[in-house]
């Protein structure tokens, strides 16, 4: 429980600092402070200060809460790993090129971002396609892991590793799945030629989220190597 | 500078930086009223189908009290049904009612309004929300139809039994419980991400966070904790199925059941209580703060009178959420935990009771000297008063280890837990519903059959909790469908468990005084004004009651004071609405 007592605990650092750096030197009751205090206060970006999109503060919160799922699954697998029963796996190898897979569809998200930055349509086409290819290539690869993994006898729930493995790596997937549906309505928005900035809102949206989901997995990986 | 001295008051409203957003006016009669897009629609259907659920609810619990107080006078009851009834009572009470009405109904319909927005931020995610919470709620009652009916494991879910043979509904009823909490999760993620994004980005011009309603920051809060307690409750509810449906061991020991050695072991349940335990006592505060937030806002509306100490409410309500992570354990004194665990979340318990016995004075100290209007809204706000603190205070009782270990499964946690749920948080939707009714149908309703009804829940209310401490503390057990000869039960508790029956069953009846009203004021009751209370807040300030789609007619409000300007010394009304500059404000 204490990865998930220390990410809220930060989280809620977070969330605390902004509120009152908003709130606390407010004095509405002093005459000529009370003009200023008034500001729409709305949560900004910290690189340009205009008001931040909602689609992507709505990802920022939704990427908050996938987060306490993810730490609560780690603090779960870290209590249960404790007890005298735990036996650790042997990760299928498959794991290591399927990593390898969805770094390389992070990069051509990242790839397609920059180029709708830029405006270039070609490339937000071929960074997303590709980065979607790949992304079904690592579902795929992930299945055919989960399926060398029962051929070698390693479905018989005699350790309790083998359960975790399969609920680990399934969570991650299904939210990699939620991601893809959201990326096929970023290509229906470049079939259907809609304005740049909204492909760009997208394609930001969907490549940050995959990064997200990289960065889980190589945790929840390093976690499942190293136990 | 003006002459009236108002509190945070300004000629000045910042410009909107950021453009209008579009909404989707719908053609259709579906359109409009099914497939809605439009907040307030969705607010009512999702009230609708939470009181819908909760008056099953409501049955279950009469059938559980007529078990209770005449035992063994009724054959349809029998050990096995009565659990599935306690657990299904306990579970849609506590998340498809209580949570789905405050975050659901009243988020969705207050928000926008007292924010100043034309809708949510997420028109079309908001109506997915909806028919994904009513999938959850035809999910769940599913469970009550197919073979072995309803799983009966309690509505905290403990394994190992609720997953083993002898317990009710261990086939498809746990099943689907699981599989509609999950689904009901995904909707409420739906849902919250819609408040939170709209309090922070949808606020009108002049609009601040420190001059939001009490009600917009208790529903605010109560959703940044949903967001992050219910992933607590996915995580052991997706285990829990894996342990049933495919045999891994998150939380089954090595047991024997059935006189069979069954295939599991390793696992404990003790982690299923610590994961369920840390999305329940959040849980409870996802209920409470919405209602604590609300009724500060009736208190001050019928009072006349700002509320008191505005910003330590406020920040009242962001302790609470943020320590309600750190309690969770007083859930499980008794489980058998390092008892050191126990030591430390007692700390946490009692200081977590300070901010919220803050909120208690605030409220009564509102109150004094105010100008008190005892209407229906009036008279259940400050029932909630009188109520919470008398739930609360059993609260402390409780949260002491040592105390709580002769106490935990009684009655008198159960008379404790629904004094706080059950009664206070319900006292306060029916305030709210009696409050904002005239805004949201246009017309009053009956005054003299809503005090009958005020009247016959609150002291009905007092008669069947505060005996059942007295059986608490003799001792009796919860959960257990008879009691027989007991040597440490006296015979007068058999008595005093059918006068609480009795006091229940009236109660329940006395709801349909409410439910009468509401529908039959629809069509009799008498037209309302905009704005009958003549209260500050932006949602009675609409060009249109009931308002339309869009909200505030051509042009949004700008906000040029705080959300408590009653009484205020120099001006002609006792009131100045949030919306009002004040150059044209009357004076006296």
């Amino acid at each position: 429980m204490t990865i998930t007592l220390v990410f809220l605990a930060l989280l809620m650092g977070v969330v605390v600092w902004w509120l009152v750096k908003q709130t606390i030197n407010i004095t509405p009751w002093v005459a000529d402070a009370a003009t200023e205090s008034v500001r729409e206060e709305g949560v900004r970006s910290p690189f340009t200060t205009k008001p931040l999109s909602n689609k992507k503060l709505a990802l920022g919160v939704f990427l908050a809460v996938a987060t306490s799922l993810f730490a609560l699954f780690i603090s779960a697998y870290s209590m249960r790993m404790e007890y005298p029963d735990w036996r650790p796996l042997t990760e299928p190898s498959l794991l290591w090129m399927n990593t390898g897979i969805l770094v390389l569809s992070s990069v051509f998200l990242q790839w397609a971002w920059n180029g709708a930055k830029r405006g270039e349509l070609q490339t937000v086409w071929r960074g997303v396609a590709v980065g979607g290819a790949f992304s079904i290539a690592f579902i795929v690869g992930q299945m055919a892991a989960w399926d060398q993994l029962a051929s070698s006898g390693f479905f018989s729930m005699g350790n309790p590793a083998n359960g975790f493995f399969y609920l680990l790596t399934g969570v991650h997937a299904l939210h990699l799945i939620g991601g893809l549906i959201a990326l096929s309505r970023t290509v229906s928005r470049l079939w259907r030629h809609e304005d740049m900035e909204s492909i760009e809102l997208g394609v930001e949206l969907c490549a940050v989220y995959w990064h997200y989901l990289l960065v889980i997995w190589l945790i929840l990986f390093g976690l499942l190597l190293t136990t | 500078m003006s002459e009236t001295t108002a509190h945070d008051a300004v000629d000045f409203a910042p410009p909107s930086e950021l453009e209008e957003m579009e909404l989707y006016h719908a053609k259709t009669w579906i359109g409009k009223y099914v497939w809605s897009q439009d907040a307030k629609v969705i607010a009512i259907q999702y009230g609708i189908t939470a009181i819908g659920i909760g008056l099953v609810a409501l049955v279950l619990s009469v059938i559980m009290r007529l078990q209770l107080g005449f035992p063994h006078s009724f054959s349809f009851i029998d050990p096995s049904n009565y659990l599935q009834f306690v657990t299904m009572h306990g579970m849609i009470m506590v998340v498809y009612l209580l949570t789905a009405l405050f975050l659901g109904g009243f988020g969705n319909y207050l928000i926008p309004l007292m924010v100043g927005a034309r809708d949510m931020v997420f028109p079309y995610l908001n109506m997915i929300s909806y028919w994904v919470y009513l999938a959850a709620v035809l999910i769940l009652v599913a469970s009550f139809f197919v073979p072995g009916g309803a799983t009966g494991a309690g509505w905290t879910l403990y394994p190992p039994q609720a997953i083993s043979p002898g317990t009710p509904g261990v086939g498809g009823g746990i099943i689907l419980m699981l599989l509609s909490l999950a689904v009901f999760i995904v909707g409420f993620t739906m849902g919250g991400l819609n408040y939170v994004v709209t309090v922070l980005q949808a606020r009108t011009r002049g609009m601040s966070l420190m001059r939001l309603p009490l009600t917009v920051w208790g529903i605010f809060i109560a959703t940044i904790l949903a967001l992050l307690a219910f992933p607590a409750l996915l995580v052991s509810a997706i285990m829990m199925l894996l342990d049933l449906l495919i045999g891994t061991s998150f939380f089954m020991p090595a047991m024997v059941s059935l006189g069979e050695q069954t295939a599991y072991d390793g696992g404990t349940p003790l982690l299923f209580q610590h994961l369920f335990w840390f999305f329940g006592h959040p849980e409870v505060y996802i209920v409470a703060l919405p209602a604590f937030g609300i009724v500060s806002d009736l208190l001050s509306t019928h009072a006349r009178k700002a509320i008191f100490g505005y910003r330590m409410m406020v920040w009242a309500i962001v302790a609470i959420g943020g320590l309600s992570f750190i309690v969770w354990a007083h859930h499980m004194y008794v489980s058998g935990m390092n008892p050191y665990f126990g030591f430390f979340f007692a700390t946490t318990t009692l200081i977590i009771a300070v901010p919220t016995a803050l909120k208690v004075y605030n409220w009564v100290l509102t109150l004094w000297r105010g100008n008190i209007r005892l209407n229906v809204p009036m008279l259940f706000a400050i029932g909630f008063v009188f109520t919470f603190i008398n739930g609360g205070l059993t609260g402390l009782f409780l949260g002491n280890v040592t105390v709580d270990l002769p106490l935990s499964d009684t009655y008198f946690v159960i008379a404790h837990f629904h004094m706080v749920m059950a009664v206070s948080p319900v006292l306060v939707i029916f305030g709210a519903i009696y409050h904002w009714y005239p805004k949201i149908t246009g017309r009053m309703f009956d005054e003299g059959l809503g005090k009958i009804h005020f009247w016959m829940t609150f002291l009905g209310t007092y008669a069947i909790y505060y005996p059942m401490h007295y059986l608490g503390l003799e001792g009796l057990p919860r959960r257990y469908f008879a009691y027989g000869d007991t040597a440490f039960m006296s015979e007068s508790s058999q008595d005093l468990n059918a006068a609480i029956s009795i006091a229940a069953i009236i109660v329940a009846l006395a709801q349909l005084f409410f439910l009468y009203n509401m529908v039959v004021s629809l069509w009799r009751g008498k037209k309302a004004d905009d704005n009958p209370w003549e209260a500050t807040t932006l949602e009675w300030q609409t060009a249109d009651t009931p308002p339309k789609h869009g909200n505030f007619g051509p042009e949004l409000p700008a906000v040029y004071r705080w959300a408590y300007d009653y009484g205020v010394p120099g001006a002609a009304d006792d009131y100045i609405p949030q919306n009002v500059p004040p150059k044209d404000v009357k004076k006296a």
